[in-house]
Formats: C-alpha cells, sequence, structure tokens
C-alpha cells in the first residue's frame, strides 16, 4: 500500500509539482470567483436594499412637540396656556443604584415626600430607559447646583419642558379639564386611531374635558427634524426640517365672569349649575361641585392627592352637570303638561279637583300630593305655578307609559345631549320595554303614577335639564350644546367660528307651548312656588321648581328635613329661562340634598340671571371684591 | 559614499519588481482606506506608515538572504514556537476568554503569529532534506509537525488562526506530493467528524457559526458586526460613494474597521468596481508567487514559494468572506490592507521569502 506519489526523478518529481501548481491556482480562481460572486449579490443585485437599510442608518427622525393651543373664555381671558420650565428628570437605566442617586439629590436639592411617591408612580408605570420626571419647576439656583453636580450623577437630566397651567381655578376643572402624561391606555388608543406617530415627541395628552374631546385640535402636529446621526446616535448635522404646527386655539362661549357668579351663588353645595343659550346652544357657564385643582395632574399627581380625590365621597372628580343623574322631579311637568297637551288628552282649560291624593281604580294605596289637603281646583296653568302632583298622577295614567316615554324623548331625555364633552350620561328614560329589557319584569300601573311627577325610573342629567328647557324657551328646536364657539389657527391667527351646533325641531303646536309658557312664568310670579326668587326683577323669568326625593317616605309618614341627614335631604332642582318673552338664558340647578326646589335652587339661578341680564352682581361678591382689592 | 550607494542598488536588485509593485499598490489603497476610516484619529496614519516603512525594511532584508540560509531557520523557529505555545498554555494571559498571549513584561506576544512562517518553513526545510528518500514516513512526520502546533493553538482556543496554519501545513504537504487518496480520505473523515467538533466547539464558536447562518437572529449582538458590514458592502453599489463618503464607515457603523473589517469600508466607498480591482491585485500577487516557485530551483523555494501564495489568498478569503457575511468571523486581517503591525510584518516576511526564491535561482545553481 502507498501513500505518496513516488517521486523516482527529478523531472516527474517537477512534473508532479507543476500539476500541483495548477491545481492551486485553479483554487484560488474559484475562491476568487465566489469572493467577485459575493459581491456581485451584495453590490449589484441587492444593492437598492443595503442603500434603503443604510439610510435608515444614518438618518433619524427627531420629533419635535408642538406647541398646545390655548384655551380662552369668550372674552378672550385664558383658561389654558403653557409654560416652559425646567425639570429634573430620572433615567434608571442608566444609573447603577436608583436609592443611592435619590439620596445624592436629597442633599443637593429638596425633594418633598409627595413628589418622591409620585416619582416611584410612575416609575412604575415606565420602563426601565424612560426618563420619568423627579421634580419640575425648579428655581434657578436648583438647577445651578444641579448642572455643577451633573458629572457625578448619571441618569440625571435637568431639561426644559412644555407645561399647562390652569389658572381658572378649581371651577373650571370640570370644563377645561386637564392634560396627564400618555400612559399605555394612552398609547393603545393613540395606535388603534393611526395617531401614535403624531405623539412621537409628546409626554402630554388631554385625560378629561375640554383638553381631552378636543385633543387632536389642541394638540397640532409633531415637525420632524431629520438628523444625521452616528452608530451611538449622537446627532451629526441636520438633513431637513419639518417645523411643527402648534395646535389650535380655542374660545369658549364661556364667559369667566358669569361663571364666577354662579360658583359664588352655588356656595358651598354639592351638584351643579348649567347656564346655556337657547338661540345657539352655547353653553354660558357649567358648575359642578365640588372642583378639584387641574394643575395637580399636569405632570402625574401623587398617590395620596389621588386616592383622596377619587375615593372622597363627595366624588370631586365627577362632572355632575354631564354625569350626575337625577330624578327630574316637578321639573317634568311641564313637560308633562305639553305632551298632555299635543297628545290632545288635556285641554288648557281642563280642571281636576285635588283632594291631596290619587288612587288606582281598584287599589287603596293613595298617592298623596307634596300639598297637605291638596290644591282644590286645578287647571294646566295653575298645575305647573303650585306644581299640583294630582294633576300629574291622572295625566300620567291616563298617557301611559309607552306615548310618555315617546314624548319626553323628544325632549332629549334618555338620550345624550351630545355637548362637546366626553364621558356624558344619557339619563334614563323608563318604558315598559326597557323595564322587560332590563329587569325582566312587567311594568306596574303605580310606576306609571309616580313617573308623572318625575321620580320612580326616570333619571337625567342636569345639562339634559337645560336642553330640555331651552326648546321650550326658543319654541321648539333642539340644539346640541356646545363649550367651544370658535378656533383660531396658529398661523394665520384667524378666529374662525365652529358654526351652529346641530339642530332638529319638535313639532309643537306654538298655542299649547304658549300655555305652558304662561304657566312656568306663573311659577315666578306671586302665588307661583317659586315666586320669592323672581322679586324685584328688571326682566321676566320663566321656571319650574323640583325636589326629587332621595330616600322613600313610609305611607303615612311626613317629609320632615330637619330629621334627616344631610344625605339622605331631597335633592333640590330648578329649571328656568329669561327673559321670559325673548329668552336669551336658560339655567339648570341641580343642588344635591338642597332640600326644597324653591328655597335653595331657584334663587341661585336668579343670581346668574342678574348678573347675565343686568351686569349686577350678587352683593356678598363686591364685599369679597372690595376685600380683596384692599 | 558612491560606493555605498552603488551596494544599495545592487542590494535592491534583490527585490522581485512584479512584487513590489503589487505591494506597493495595496499598501497605498491601505493608506487612503485607514485614512478614511480613522476620521477622527489622525495618529492612525503616522503609525501606519511607521508599521509600513518597518515592515519593508525587513522584507528587503530577508529578500536578500538567499533560500538555503533562510531554510536553516526553519528548525530553530519552529521549536521556538512550540515552546512558546506549550508556554502560552501553561502561563498564558486569558482575554477575552481565550488563552492566546504570552506576556513578555512591557509587551504581549501571540506565539501563533509566529507559527505562521515557522511551520511552513520548518517542513519545506524538512521535505527539502530529504528530498531523494521521501517515503511515506516523510509525510506521517510532517503530518505531526503540523498536527501539534494545531492543536494547540486550537485549544487556546483560537479556531481562526489554527485553521490559517492548519491551511498552510496543508498547502506544503499537498505541494509536496501528498497522495490524493490520502488527501480526499482524510476529507471524507474530516466531513464525517464534523458534529464531533462541534460538540467541542466554545459557545462564542458555535455562536458565531450560528450567527453567520443567520445574523439577523441576533441584531444587536454577534449578528451586529455582519449586518453592518454588509450593509456598508452593499449600499457602496458598482462605484461606490467615493473616498470618505461612506455613511456607514464615517459615522461608526462598522466596528474594527480599521484592521479586520476593512474591507467593509473600502466596499463601500470604492464599490464592486473596486473590489473587482483588488480582488485582481491579488491575484496578481498569488501569480506572480506560483510563477516563482514554478521558477525555483531547490524544493525549498518551490514548496516555500507555492505555499506562501495559496496562504496569502486564503486569508484574502476568509477575511473578505467574513466581512462579506458568507463565512464566520474569526478574526482574520485582510492582508496588506489592515491596520496592524504584526500581520503586516508577518506578511512582509512571507513576502520577502518569495522575493529571495524569486531572486536567488541563478545564485544558488551557481
Amino acid at each position: 500500500m502507498r501513500y505518496v506519489t513516488p517521486l523516482k526523478n527529478l523531472d516527474r518529481e517537477l512534473a508532479c509539482f507543476h500539476r500541483r501548481l495548477k491545481i492551486g491556482g485553479v483554487f484560488v480562481a474559484l475562491l476568487a470567483l465566489v469572493l467577485l460572486g459575493r459581491g456581485f449579490f451584495l453590490q449589484i443585485f441587492q444593492h437598492e436594499h443595503y442603500i434603503q437599510r443604510a439610510e435608515s442608518n444614518r438618518i433619524s427622525l427627531v420629533p419635535a412637540a408642538p406647541n398646545r393651543g390655548l384655551i380662552v373664555d369668550r372674552k378672550g381671558r385664558i383658561l389654558a396656556e403653557n409654560y416652559s420650565a425646567y425639570t429634573l428628570e430620572i433615567t434608571r437605566a442608566d444609573m447603577a443604584s436608583l436609592e443611592q442617586t435619590l439620596t445624592e439629590l436629597g442633599k443637593l436639592i429638596e425633594i418633598t415626600p409627595g413628589q418622591l411617591r409620585r416619582f416611584r408612580r410612575l416609575l412604575s408605570e415606565s420602563h426601565e430607559f424612560e426618563t420619568v420626571p423627579l421634580k419640575s419647576k425648579l428655581t434657578d439656583e436648583e438647577v445651578a447646583v444641579l448642572a455643577a453636580n451633573r458629572y457625578r450623577l448619571p441618569g440625571v437630566e435637568v431639561k426644559a419642558r412644555l407645561f399647562r397651567n390652569y389658572q381658572a381655578g378649581p371651577g373650571m376643572a370640570h370644563v377645561v379639564g386637564f392634560i396627564g402624561r400618555i400612559n399605555d391606555r394612552d398609547l393603545t388608543r393613540l395606535r388603534q386611531d393611526d395617531r401614535e406617530q403624531n405623539y412621537r415627541g409628546s409626554v402630554h395628552i388631554g385625560k378629561t374635558g375640554l383638553e381631552q374631546s378636543y385633543e387632536t385640535l389642541l394638540h397640532g402636529r409633531t415637525g420632524f427634524d431629520q438628523m444625521e446621526t452616528d452608530a451611538s446616535g449622537r446627532a451629526v448635522r441636520i438633513l431637513s426640517r419639518i417645523p411643527p404646527v402648534p395646535g389650535k386655539d380655542l374660545r369658549l362661549h364661556l364667559d369667566l365672569d358669569l361663571q364666577a357668579v354662579s360658583e359664588h351663588a352655588f356656595g358651598d353645595y354639592l351638584g351643579g349649575l348649567v347656564a346655556l343659550d337657547p338661540r345657539t346652544g352655547g353653553i354660558l357657564a357649567l358648575v359642578s361641585k365640588p372642583g378639584f385643582d387641574p394643575n395637580l395632574f399636569v405632570d402625574g399627581i401623587d398617590p395620596e392627592t389621588w386616592k383622596f380625590l377619587n375615593e372622597s365621597p363627595e366624588r370631586p372628580m365627577v362632572n355632575r352637570v354631564l354625569r350626575g343623574i337625577y330624578p327630574p322631579g316637578s321639573t317634568i311637568k311641564p313637560f308633562m303638561a305639553l305632551a298632555g297637551l299635543e297628545l290632545g288628552l288635556r285641554k288648557p282649560s281642563d280642571q281636576i279637583v285635588d283632594p291631596g291624593y290619587f288612587s288606582l281604580p281598584n287599589s287603596r294605596h293613595q298617592f298623596r300630593d307634596w300639598k297637605r289637603g291638596g290644591h282644590g281646583v286645578v287647571d294646566l296653568r295653575r298645575s305647573i305655578s303650585q306644581s299640583c302632583d294630582v294633576y300629574y298622577y291622572r295625566l300620567a295614567v291616563d298617557m301611559g307609559i309607552d306615548r310618555m316615554h315617546d314624548a319626553l324623548a323628544q325632549y332629549g331625555f334618555g338620550e345624550k345631549t351630545g355637548i362637546d364633552l366626553d364621558g356624558e350620561s344619557s339619563g334614563l328614560l323608563p318604558s315598559r320595554e326597557w323595564k322587560q329589557r332590563r329587569w325582566k319584569k312587567a311594568w306596574y300601573p303605580g310606576e306609571t303614577v309616580i313617573s308623572g311627577i318625575g321620580q320612580g325610573y326616570h333619571l337625567t342629567t342636569p345639562l339634559q335639564l337645560a336642553a330640555a328647557t331651552a326648546i321650550l324657551a326658543n319654541g321648539g328646536t333642539r340644539i346640541e350644546p356646545r363649550l367651544v364657539e370658535a378656533v383660531r389657527d396658529p398661523v394665520t391667527h384667524v378666529w374662525q367660528t365652529l358654526g351652529d351646533a346641530p339642530r332638529s325641531t319638535v313639532k309643537i303646536n306654538p298655542t299649547n307651548l304658549a300655555v305652558v309658557r304662561e304657566g312656568m312664568m306663573d311659577v315666578m310670579r306671586p302665588g307661583g312656588t317659586a315666586a320669592a326668587s323672581a322679586a324685584g326683577a328688571a326682566y321676566t323669568i320663566a321656571g319650574k321648581t323640583g325636589t326629587a326625593q332621595v330616600v322613600g317616605i313610609k305611607q303615612g309618614a311626613r317629609y320632615d328635613a330637619s330629621r334627616l341627614a344631610r344625605q339622605h335631604r331631597d335633592h333640590a332642582l330648578f329649571i328656568a329661562y329669561a327673559p321670559a318673552e325673548n329668552p336669551t338664558i336658560v339655567i339648570a340647578v341641580m343642588v344635591e340634598n338642597g332640600g326644597s326646589g324653591s328655597g335653595t335652587a331657584a334663587p341661585i339661578a336668579r343670581a346668574v340671571f342678574d348678573y347675565y341680564l343686568t351686569g349686577k352682581r350678587p352683593g356678598s361678591m363686591n364685599l369679597e371684591a372690595n376685600d380683596a382689592a384692599e | 559614499m558612491q560606493r555605498n550607494s552603488h551596494w544599495l542598488l545592487r542590494r535592491l536588485g534583490h527585490l522581485d519588481g512584479v512584487l513590489l509593485i503589487l505591494v506597493l499598490m495595496l499598501l497605498g489603497i491601505s493608506l487612503a482606506v485607514v485614512a478614511s476610516a480613522s476620521g477622527q484619529s489622525p495618529g492612525r496614519i503616522s503609525g501606519h506608515l511607521i508599521n509600513m516603512g518597518l515592515a519593508l525594511m525587513v522584507m528587503a532584508v530577508v529578500a536578500n538572504v538567499p533560500p538555503h540560509i533562510l531554510s536553516k531557520f526553519g528548525l530553530p523557529l519552529y521549536v521556538t514556537g512550540l515552546v512558546l505555545l506549550v508556554g502560552v498554555a501553561l502561563f498564558g494571559e486569558i482575554r477575552n476568554g481565550s488563552r492566546r498571549w504570552l506576556s513578555l513584561g512591557v509587551m504581549t506576544f501571540q506565539p501563533s503569529e509566529l507559527m505562521k512562517l515557522a511551520l511552513p518553513l520548518m517542513l519545506a526545510w524538512y521535505f527539502q532534506r530529504n528530498e531523494t528518500t521521501l517515503r511515506a514516513k516523510h509525510y506521517l512526520f510532517g503530518a505531526a509537525m503540523l498536527l501539534v502546533p494545531f492543536l494547540l493553538i486550537l485549544r487556546q482556543p483560537d479556531l481562526g488562526t489554527a485553521m490559517m496554519i492548519g491551511a498552510s501545513g496543508f498547502y506544503l504537504l499537498f505541494f509536496a506530493g501528498l497522495s490524493w487518496k490520502v488527501i480526499l480520505g482524510g476529507s471524507a473523515i474530516g466531513a464525517a467528524s464534523l458534529p464531533l467538533v462541534w460538540g467541542m466547539m466554545h459557545d462564542y464558536q458555535q455562536r458565531r457559526v450560528l450567527t453567520l447562518l443567520d445574523p439577523s437572529a441576533d441584531p444587536l449582538g454577534a449578528g451586529y458586526h455582519i449586518i453592518q458590514s454588509t450593509i456598508a458592502i452593499g449600499s457602496g453599489g458598482l462605484f461606490g460613494k467615493g473616498w470618505m463618503q461612506g455613511s456607514q464607515s464615517q459615522l461608526d457603523f462598522i466596528p474594527e474597521r480599521t484592521t479586520d473589517f476593512i474591507f467593509a469600508v473600502f466596499g463601500e466607498e470604492f464599490g464592486y468596481l473596486g473590489a473587482i480591482l483588488l480582488v485582481a491585485i491579488y491575484l496578481a500577487v498569488v501569480a506572480r508567487g506560483l510563477t516563482i516557485a514554478a521558477r525555483a530551483p531547490t524544493l525549498f523555494g518551490r514548496l516555500m514559494a507555492a505555499t506562501l501564495s495559496l496562504n496569502l489568498f486564503t486569508y484574502v478569503f476568509v477575511n473578505m468572506g467574513m466581512v462579506s457575511g458568507i463565512l464566520p468571523v474569526v478574526g482574520v486581517p485582510l492582508p496588506l490592507m489592515s491596520y496592524g503591525g504584526t500581520a503586516l510584518l508577518t506578511l512582509l516576511l512571507g513576502v520577502g521569502i518569495l522575493m529571495s526564491v524569486a531572486t536567488h535561482r541563478q545564485l544558488n545553481k551557481s
């Protein structure tokens, strides 16, 4: 067995070597072909692909966040504005020990326990490489101290950030709302709407109120700087720039002075008030008590405060005008009366005798009138001005729940009004069909009876009441309420009105409407339930009081406010418009546990009317203003 | 003075003109690419020039030493190399998980570099010595001389260098006339034992091979190098982006771009045409080397010239293949292009030997 080629003589040896040299040459040529083939594949065949990859390596888009639009009242006074402040921000991924850094920072500047708690909450909600604010609105001294110590605090940065300031105070919190840091839920929604790209440079997003509902207008369009960056992400130079387009400014129908008067008149009660222009649907004032300080939310609220606001039994975070649902009580009567007339069930002159109670045929159960002994002989106008319960018990029975549902639905009960705020409640307008669906139970005749005076299942929001009253005031036009009147383009600086809100006509016989309106004027005239609240007014008011039971009163027992705990007292309601002949303002007031509509709710509305129609402020308010001036 | 310069010219006569021109061309290109790749650190260029100067001088000196003298270095260099490799295995410094460096106090040194030349010299000297009585046992003994350093380097572990040294030893045995049966049989056994080798490979070595098969599986880790260098080469296109104009190169996307990945910079800035030119120059060097081998009067000269030529192109192939993503990343520099003194010195030493073989033909015969 031979393992090697025998080399007998030099010639054969050389010949073999030359053969092998050739094989070696061929081998090298093959290797070269492989290399050139690979080069051809990369540089010619896939060149387009790789040039794109190289470009996306090289070019990065750095977002430039737009300035958020302002929100101003109808006279241009600022409700929400931006300001720039230095913020201490921390990136956890960039530091060895978070606790050590926090201790070090605590030695340099003051960090309150609240700021620390807020920081830890934000930290727990964010990724390790995200920057999280620890303290905002740094003073110049703090910025200087931090800058001097920056070298030994990796992951700690001082950044100039845009913030939102709500200077109108807690009263406007429910209208303007607030912005907050974009969280995972916001991101998911933005992604669904394909708007994520536009928020690449944004930290905040509208969370409630107008800030939420007009988010797309207020936010503006994010600009992008096309930067050439190196492998470590450092910007080398700017290649091109698409400047950000600032958000649009919003101007409201709302008048800050009227709002202040309304808040003042409301006092310390809980509840809601809404004033709107029945001709346009524009909201003139909107009070939901209690309010809260929206500035707390702008760069993350600390957990304690959040817990307090969220769990307080007074529910300050709930906008009662939109989301508070209450039985309408007697404020439903004008609408019931109009429905009775329209359906031909009643004539204005039809009279009943009210003995103080009403019983269904074959039943011994007595549905009592609020007035012991009854109102005596009552026609339609009197039924409104005296708020006669028995009149409406009978009317309700004659009408039946289904016709009542359809008639009241025309005025928007049981439906969202369509105001330009999110989270509105639709209330509840009961019907036979609804009860079957919701409770799988038949409708009882007794339930029809109490529905006639706005008790039972029926629930409305103060906004629904105001919008329905506006239909009576403007002669039958249903208009969606609006807070925003105009928007301003940030580039042209021209205000552009948003135009008429969607409206529809409710078919009402003018004669029937006139009777009901007379009845509502009678309410405010001597002898009417709210006559005291109209005394001395330089204009006429049409209104209707209401009192809604919070707890059921046993058969035979009497309601005695003084013996009930405050939270069990009746809700006080009042709806009204003025001047009665040619209305320019509609008000709905809802005072939780306020007692009676005439005693508590109507005087509040009077104060608002006075200021709006005559410019007169409540006396106590002028005193306060003087005190402040001195 | 006059006599001196005359002497110098005569000495320069031992340089091979063709090889010298080709080498200078490569070094010129290297200078340009290193200049482009080291934009931020101009010190590289002067360092590179000094390295080139020193290495060229060594080349010139070696070219003037007759091959039969050079062959005498084979045994002592090989033995020294082996001793150092054993020293490394026992006392070597560990860096990045492998034991490759020997500390000499002021500097560290990789004995495997020495082996790159020592092994072919040793084998060529050995076959020359036994030229007239070549038997199977000589080849067996040659194979053993190859295997000992190969295994020592393999277990450092340094797969790349071990393969390169293994290749140079194999080329020499091949040119010395190793039977085809043994070559083919060995290849078959080698292929069959691949799974075994895979099992013996270190984690990082396995990862490199896997990364090569699918770089996108680990785009920020081991795959990053390959992805970025293929992007650089591919985006260069036919004509390249121009000198100093490669975005991948200039914006730090290519790692090790003055050393192992210099071809990525070259490919991006000079394109496919540049790559063809570069490969052509290397092929010309190989062609010249094979011509020198064919004309060499002694077995030592023939074996050395042929082996060094093939070996050079093997380096070229492994480096370009790795940078363009068809071979694993094994840390082999591109001959005469990559920045780095040791590799340049070793390579120009080799070229010096080629020149010596080329220019001492008649001298030796006489």
